[in-house]
């Protein structure tokens, strides 16, 4: 229900190779919310939400992290998936001799078992499909080509909103999603999103610019530096940030 | 460097006894009389230094079985549902190198054994046969020529397109073991003819025991050839030899799919021996436990304008080893020869090992050649990455290995050896097959 609290992170700190790179972050996500994270490179956004999808690469030094009441960071990446939560990735992975419409029926079985909802047919998997990949303009035949192999930058972040909305997760992890897109391709994706949204949904949108948050109105937004966030606010936070730079908020806060 | 001829006296036993019972015409039981001492003469090939073509395979423990003669079975043993079939297909069944199936009449092409081809095409046998298999300098080659019983004979007429594929089984029966088999195979395709053949090895007995076979193969100009070598002879020492010549045009197609063995050797030549050829090579091998599978593979661009690809994929697992030796040549005055070959592993154990190395010998100006190598595990990042959406880690290691093999599994024309490949790579990998 809106405003349930779906995701509550306590005093994160986590790094890799030895390298302490969150440094506490504390954050709560209620279910109908959009939250954006800003901040300069290497500030641990990225970080931020491939801990919460799981990847394995990363140590958790302390904190917690409660996902609809559940242990998130005991849960295996594909546990964490079937449960609702979904990360679109940066830097969207090749997998190479897998088709898109065999990894995504695959993928779509996985979640809705897990649901305890009947499999689709293939007929009906193909016409749900279809439409996503309309919605977000994508050809067909992308969908007979091997996942990610070949694509464009702007195939890939189509087709990571496009698995967003056929997965339809409960939690988004956008990670840079708008990052290397022209206006439309970047309109289309912020429609994507958009048509996801909505008061079962939550959203943490990772960002490195402003740009997207005016097609993509955020609820909140949080600005991460040096493994922390040092400021919280809405919209009017990410416009100040636009106009004064990061660096601003690092002199704020060290002052 | 012949080993101690005492080890050999069973093979010159069986040579003599099959002169007695088969009584060939006079130049058969010449050219197996001199392929004897050929094989005698050379021993079988060691792993011994500046021996290249067996550098990483040690026939020590084959050399070192005495091999007796191959049983001989009446029946056709009823597990050959482990082969792949079609209702779509003509099958021709070898068991323990006896040809069975005498009668077949294929639509379009000739198809006989050894009785049948001496009786109705014994010029064509006398041009051809041994004619590819050079046995001079090849041990198996020779061992082969001096003791088969009986062979397979395809031919296609000049300008005849067989339409249905023809598959060649070669059967090792669940016999006392050791024994030694050695199957044949001559497939000759006229001028302008087609031909799509499927050729297999299947293993019914534990082993050990030898699997010596040699196909040889001779495309005529203009001709064309879609082929499958399947090799599923997990407990053989399975020692294949593939020898073809494409004259002008001719056009080759051919996919080896090759499950290890206790020692498994596919060793291929190909000719291109008239202008404007082309050979296209893919391979698949899976190996698996201790399994052992020697790739050598010899492309031989005699004659201008040829083109030849030779793309391998292998899956090893356990502390299995595999070899990819590709060797592409090009003689002088070969011109515009055009040749790519690429040899890729994924390796699901750090206990497996491959030895990958293509490599060319280029004697002649103006070609375009390349090849390439690559060995690593699974990709660790399009695992997670499939993690991520909701597959567990058994359906997205599986579905990423049979990715891998796609490369060459979707070079495979018919439908149902598709399928029966596919499952096939599952089934050899037993950690694969206990997650599916």
């Amino acid at each position: 229900m809106t405003g349930e609290v779906v995701l509550e992170i306590r005093g994160l700190r986590a790094g890799v190779g030895g390298v302490e790179i969150l440094k506490g972050i504390d954050l709560t996500v209620r279910l109908g919310e959009v939250h954006a994270i800003m901040g300069p490179n290497g500030s641990g956004k990225s970080t931020l939400v491939n801990i919460l999808a799981g990847k394995p690469d990363y140590e958790v030094l302390a904190g917690q992290v409660i996902y609809k009441g559940m242990d998130l960071l005991a849960m295996s990446p594909d546990e964490r998936a079937r449960e609702g939560i979904f990360l679109a990735f940066q830097y969207p992975v090749e997998v190479p001799g897998v088709r898109v419409r065999e990894f995504l029926r695959t993928a779509l079985d996985a979640i809705r078992e897990h649901r305890g909802e009947e499999k689709l047919s293939v007929k009906e998997f193909n016409r749900l499909l279809q439409e996503k990949a309309r919605e977000v303009g994508m050809g067909q035949d992308i969908l007979r080509r091997n996942v990610n192999e070949g694509f464009s930058g702007g195939e890939k972040k189509r087709h990571e909103i496009l698995q967003l909305l056929l997965l339809d997760p409960t939690l988004a992890l956008l990670d840079e999603t708008d990052s290397g897109l022209d206006i439309d391709a970047l309109k289309v994706v912020a429609q994507g999103i958009n048509r996801y949204r909505g008061p079962e949904k939550a959203v943490l949108l990772v960002t490195h610019y402003q740009r997207i948050l005016n097609y993509v109105e955020p609820d909140h937004v949080h600005v991460l530096m040096d493994g922390r966030i040092v400021a919280s606010g809405g919209r009017e936070l990410a416009l100040e940030v636009e106009a004064k730079g990061y660096e601003w908020l690092r002199q704020a806060v060290e002052s | 460097m012949a080993q101690a001829p005492t080890t050999y006296e069973t093979y010159v036993q069986q040579f003599r006894a099959l002169e007695e019972r088969l009584r060939l015409p006079t130049w058969l039981q010449e050219r197996r009389r001199e392929a004897l001492g050929r094989f005698l003469s050379l021993g079988f090939p060691t792993a011994r230094r500046g021996n290249e073509p067996w550098k990483y395979t040690d026939l020590r423990p084959l050399a070192a079985t005495p091999f007796q003669e191959p049983p001989q079975e009446e029946r056709i043993p009823s597990r050959l549902s482990l082969l792949p079939r079609s209702p779509g297909w003509d099958t021709v069944t070898v068991v323990a190198g006896a040809t069975h199936s005498r009668h077949l009449r294929p639509d379009g092409a000739w198809v006989g054994d050894l009785r049948k081809a001496l009786a109705e095409a014994p010029q064509a046998l006398e041009e051809h046969l041994a004619r590819y298999a050079i046995y001079h300098d090849d041990a198996f080659a020779a061992l082969n020529t001096a003791l088969f019983q009986d062979l397979v004979v395809v031919m296609v007429p000049p300008g005849i397109a067989v339409r249905r594929p023809l598959h060649v089984a070669f059967v090792a029966p669940d016999a006392p073991l050791p024994y030694a088999q050695y199957p044949r195979l001559l497939v000759l395709v006229g001028r302008e003819a087609r031909l799509i053949l499927v050729e297999s090895y299947l293993g019914l007995a534990p082993g050990p025991y030898m699997t010596d076979a040699v196909t040889e193969v001779f495309l005529g100009e203009g001709a064309s050839l879609e082929h499958y070598r399947l090799l599923l002879e997990e407990g053989a020492y399975h020692i294949g030899l593939l020898r073809m010549r494409q004259e002008r045009d001719a056009h080759l197609r051919s996919l080896f799919f090759g499950r290890g063995c206790r020692i498994g050797r596919n060793d291929v030549r190909v000719e291109l021996d008239g202008p404007g050829g082309e050979a296209y090579l893919w391979g698949l091998y899976v190996t698996q436990g201790q399994e052992h599978l020697d790739n050598y593979i010899n492309i031989d661009h005699i004659k201008p304008h040829c083109t030849s690809r030779l793309i391998y994929r292998g899956i090893l697992d356990g502390s299995s080893h595999a070899i990819f030796g590709g060797t592409v040549y090009v003689r002088p005055g070969a011109v515009k020869t055009d040749a790519e070959q690429e040899d890729k592993n994924l390796l699901l154990s750090p206990e497996a090992e491959v030895d990958s190395k293509p490599s060319l010998e280029i004697y002649a100006d103006d070609v375009k050649c390349g090849h390439g190598a690559a060995a690593g595990a699974l990709a660790q990042d399009a695992l997670f990455y499939m993690r991520s959406r909701g597959l567990d880690e058994a359906t997205a290691t599986l579905l990423l290995i049979k990715g891998f093999a796609a490369a060459v599994l979707d070079e495979v024309r018919l439908p149902r050896l598709r399928t029966f490949l596919e499952q096939a790579t599952v089934a050899a990998l037993p950690r694969l097959k206990a997650l599916s």
